[in-house]
């Protein structure tokens, strides 16, 4: 797919289905559209998550990314079809979606900065706990295993922590969902290079446990280089898409995303 | 005045203060938890006497009708929305515990001879008719404008309590009420006479609270509350949804003020409107806890009692008007040491 007529619509819509190795896709959004009042801040947004993927949405500020993930989520309103797990929902509803295994990481954490970090982390487990699976202190253990540094700091406020701490008690609380799908919002925005790269491993080692993940990132490099597939988000709309390593070496991607900064992702990512 | 005298003013004191304390806790924990403004907090304590003496007279609480009228409201509604989604067995729990429970309810107080039946029961049977009228009410007056700016909540909240107060009028009389005392004994300390209802105002108003903070520290959904107070986009990705805390909320809240009804009915004589003037003390305490600390606002509530107590000795036509003019110095207090708090991020 070439730079110039990724962009056109055409393309767009016949590659829609074209995440071939999603044998079993977890999540499957179809012509996903949102508008904030007249503007339309997503349009007819396609994406599709296999059991076990990372697949990555990269693109500008500004592009959709985070309103698309909040569509999907449920907490914003949207129009389109998301197929979550087997069955269709007409407009997501994030306690049905967290329900049925869906968790989010905003990108703005949203963490309970007043409370421990193990009461954020227990809360993380509310939805099962209500539905009657009350498992908690098991997935505690292997969320403290994951991220013992969040075992060390147990007892201490969640506001009280770096960066990069509460970047990994948000993915902690939202791994004691035991989610099918995990999405990720710009999880390494803010964070200094080590803790950055501590991330994406982190990213890695869930899919080895059988997470799928999607993933948006600002960080194109570090994001290919972790992901499956992926697509690239501009203006609302998906302008291009294909296996992460494919689009890694597309031309209009490295000049767009991984161009000058690439020397400097590059070391942050690796 | 004398010693005995203060010691007297200050049983006094202590006795509304934690009354004012359990109130202004369950003000705290609405605001935080829904941002509505609970003012309609002392008409449930007006309920939860009047209810309690119109079973010790003998006849049916009207109440009981307004629950299942209450309930009923809430059936069509939740019940419809389940129908049509096509979940008929939501839709069956939705009326039995919207309908179902309120008509069983009222059989059972209808059918029994409850002026004869022990206190205990009751007041278990007074709770059981006023508690589940919080969380109904949220799912009918507030849940479909859940987030509308505050000020329109407090309006909603207004208007609740204007029709709370004329049905109160309707269902109770404009007579006062007062239950008999819960047990018939006193204590002597020294030259204080500690009457048998103080005791159990006080030691019931401490175990509430101590339970309402072994609830909100200990138990996921006391967390989740707590969770929700602190970040309503977060609590919500944890699948706690603002429903199920406000409704949760309300339930509380209405059980802290029908219990406070049914344990200041024999102290004081309850009007159907005397509630207002009980939970707006509430309401000064909590201001003094600018609304978000409990401990201030158990500590202003304290406060608020003796002072009420020592003024009702030396001015007693003034003493609303003291109790009141408190809340001057308090926001102006709060409003100068205030500082801007960064929220996180």
């Amino acid at each position: 797919m070439s730079g110039e007529n990724a962009m056109n619509k055409q393309t767009q819509g016949s590659a829609a289905s074209s995440n071939a190795d999603a044998k079993n896709p977890v999540l499957e959004v179809k012509d996903l559209c949102v508008s904030y009042g007249k503007v339309e801040a997503l349009t007819d947004a396609s994406l599709t998550v296999g059991e076990g993927q990372i697949v990555t949405v990269i693109g500008p500020n500004g592009a959709g990314k985070t309103t698309m993930l909040s569509a999907i989520m449920g907490v914003l309103g949207s129009r389109g079809q998301v197929a979550f797990d087997g069955s269709v929902e007409g407009v997501p509803e994030v306690e049905r979606m967290v329900a049925r295994g869906m968790t989010l990481v905003p990108e703005k954490r949203e963490l309970f900065g007043e409370m421990s970090v193990e009461d954020n982390l227990v809360l993380g487990a509310f939805q099962r706990y209500r539905m009657g699976k009350r498992d908690h202190a098991q997935t505690l253990e292997e969320v403290y295993a994951l991220f013992p540094r969040l075992k060390e700091r147990r007892s201490q406020a969640a506001g009280t922590m770096s960066g990069g701490e509460r970047q990994m008690l948000a993915v902690g609380r939202a791994l004691m969902a035991k989610p099918k799908l995990l999405m990720l919002d710009e999880p390494s925005l803010g964070l200094a290079p080590l803790i950055v790269r501590e991330i994406f491993r982190i990213i890695s080692e869930l899919r080895r446990r059988g997470v799928s993940i999607l993933l948006v990132e600002q960080n194109a490099r570090a994001a290919l280089q972790v992901a499956d597939y992926a697509y690239v988000l501009e203006t609302g709309q998906i302008a291009m898409q294909g296996p992460a390593h494919e689009l890694a070496d597309d031309p209009r991607v490295i000049e767009a995303y991984l161009g000058l900064g690439g020397k400097h992702q590059a070391m942050l990512s690796t | 005045m004398d010693m005995s005298i203060a010691l007297i003013l200050s049983q006094d004191g202590i006795t509304n203060g934690a009354i004012y304390a359990l109130l202004a806790l369950a003000l705290v924990l609405v605001f935080a938890v829904t941002r509505v403004i609970f003012i309609q907090q002392g008409e449930f304590v007006a309920y939860g006497a009047l209810t309690l003496a119109m079973m010790q007279s003998g006849v049916l609480p009207a109440t009981v009708w307004m629950l299942v009228a209450m309930g009923a409201l809430v059936t069509v509604l939740d019940g419809g929305l389940a129908l049509k989604a096509g979940q008929g067995r939501r839709a069956a729990s939705v009326a039995g515990w919207n309908l179902g429970y309120p008509l069983a309810l009222a059989a059972v107080v209808g059918g029994l001879a409850v002026n004869e039946l022990p206190l205990a029961v009751q007041v278990l049977l007074t709770l059981a008719i006023v508690v589940p009228m919080g969380p109904m009410m949220y799912r009918l007056m507030y849940q479909p404008i859940a987030s509308a700016p505050v000020l329109v909540l407090l309006i909603v909240s207004v208007a609740l309590h204007i029709a709370m107060v004329g049905l109160g009028l309707l269902f109770f009389g404009a007579e006062g009420q007062r239950t008999p005392a819960f047990s018939e004994f006193s204590l002597e300390l020294g030259p204080l006479m500690v009457s048998a209802q103080t005791l159990w105002v006080v030691v019931v108003s401490v175990l509430l609270i101590v339970a309402l903070y072994q609830f909100f520290e200990r138990t996921l959904y006391g967390k989740a509350l707590r969770a929700t107070a602190i970040n309503r986009v977060g609590a919500q990705l944890m699948g706690i949804s603002p429903t199920l805390a406000g409704k949760l909320t309300f339930f509380l809240a209405a059980f802290i003020g029908a219990l406070s009804g049914v344990l200041i009915a024999p102290i004081t004589t309850i009007y159907y409107d005397t509630g207002f003037l009980i939970g707006l003390k509430g309401f000064v305490a909590a201001i003094i806890g600018g609304l978000a600390s409990y401990p201030l606002a158990a500590v202003g509530a304290l406060a608020v009692g003796l002072l009420e107590a020592f003024a009702s000795f030396w001015a007693s036509a003034y003493k609303e008007v003291i109790v009141f003019t408190l809340i001057i110095p308090v926001l102006l207090w709060r409003s100068l040491r205030s500082h801007h708090v960064e929220e996180e991020e």
